[in-house]
C-alpha cells in the first residue's frame, strides 16, 4: 500500500513538475505578446538607449522572408543578454539570449520575417539597455504560405 | 514528429572558440496551413543551452520567428581544444535533444 502510493504520488510529481519547469524557462507574457511594446514590457525593459556600439549584421533585402541571416553582437563591456524583436513580425520577439561568463555576445542565426520590417537588437548591459534598428526589406515572407 | 539528428562543430579560433550547431526542427509557426488548408499548429523550439566542460554558458529562448532546421553560431571567450560543448534544446511539445562535441 505504502509503495504504491510513493509510486504514484512520484509519477504525478514528474507529470506536473516537468511542464512547469518548461513554462518558468520561457516568458510565455514577452513571447506571446502581439506588438513590439508589450514584447519588451514582458521581458521588463522600460527604455532603452540608442548605441552603436550593438551591432546588426542582415541584408538590405531579404527575397526569402523564411530564412533571413542575422549576425548581432555587442561591443559594451559587461553584455550580459542580447534581444532580437522583428517589429512587424505577428509576435515580434524572437529571442532572447543570456550569456553567462565564457561566452562573448555574439550570435548567428535565420529568423522568418512575414514582411519588411525593422530588427530591433537590445544588449543588456549592467542592468541598463541599449539597441540598434536595421530595416530589412521582404520581398516573400516566411511566415504563412 | 520525432526530433532529427543534431550537428555541431566548436572550432578555436583567435581568443575565441566558435561553435556552429544545426537542429532538425520544423519550427512550426502556427501560421501555416497544410495541403488541405488547415492550420498547422505551433511545433517549435522554446529553450536552448549551451554548456562548456558542464557549466550553462549560453540561456536562450526563442520564437517561431526563428528558421526552420535552425542553425546557431556562438562564441566562446578562449577554449582549448578537447573542451566538451554541449548543446541543447527543448521544444512546446516538452521534446529535447543534445549533441556534444570537443573543441577541435
Amino acid at each position: 500500500m505504502n509503495r504504491l502510493r510513493r509510486a504514484l504520488v512520484a509519477a504525478l510529481a514528474l507529470t506536473l513538475v516537468r511542464p512547469l519547469a518548461a513554462l518558468a524557462a520561457w516568458n510565455k507574457e514577452a513571447f506571446g505578446a502581439k506588438s513590439p511594446g508589450d514584447a519588451l514590457k514582458g521581458l521588463g525593459i522600460a527604455n532603452a538607449t540608442a548605441s552603436n556600439e550593438v551591432t546588426i549584421d542582415a541584408p538590405q533585402i531579404a527575397e526569402n522572408g523564411a530564412v533571413v541571416p542575422v549576425e548581432i553582437s555587442s561591443a559594451i563591456a559587461g553584455t550580459t543578454a542580447l534581444i532580437v524583436v522583428i517589429e512587424k513580425n505577428p509576435f515580434p520577439l524572437a529571442a532572447r539570449f543570456d550569456f553567462k561568463d565564457g561566452a562573448l555576445p555574439f550570435v548567428k542565426v535565420n529568423v522568418k520575417m512575414g514582411e519588411t520590417s525593422d530588427i530591433r537588437v537590445l544588449a543588456e548591459a549592467g542592468g541598463k539597455y541599449y539597441s540598434a534598428t536595421k530595416e530589412v526589406k521582404v520581398t516573400i515572407g516566411g511566415c504563412g504560405g | 514528429m520525432a526530433a532529427g539528428p543534431m550537428k555541431m562543430r566548436a572550432i578555436l579560433g583567435a581568443g575565441f572558440t566558435d561553435v556552429r550547431v544545426l537542429m532538425n526542427h520544423p519550427m512550426e509557426t502556427g501560421q501555416r496551413k497544410d495541403a488541405e488548408g488547415k492550420l498547422v499548429p505551433m511545433h517549435f523550439i522554446q529553450n536552448l543551452t549551451v554548456k562548456v566542460n558542464g557549466k550553462t554558458v549560453v540561456d536562450a529562448q526563442i520564437s517561431q520567428a526563428v528558421s526552420r532546421n535552425p542553425v546557431f553560431s556562438f562564441r566562446l571567450k578562449g577554449g582549448a581544444k578537447g573542451d566538451k560543448i554541449e548543446v541543447s534544446w527543448l521544444d512546446n511539445h516538452g521534446e529535447s535533444n543534445s549533441t556534444e562535441a570537443a573543441v577541435a
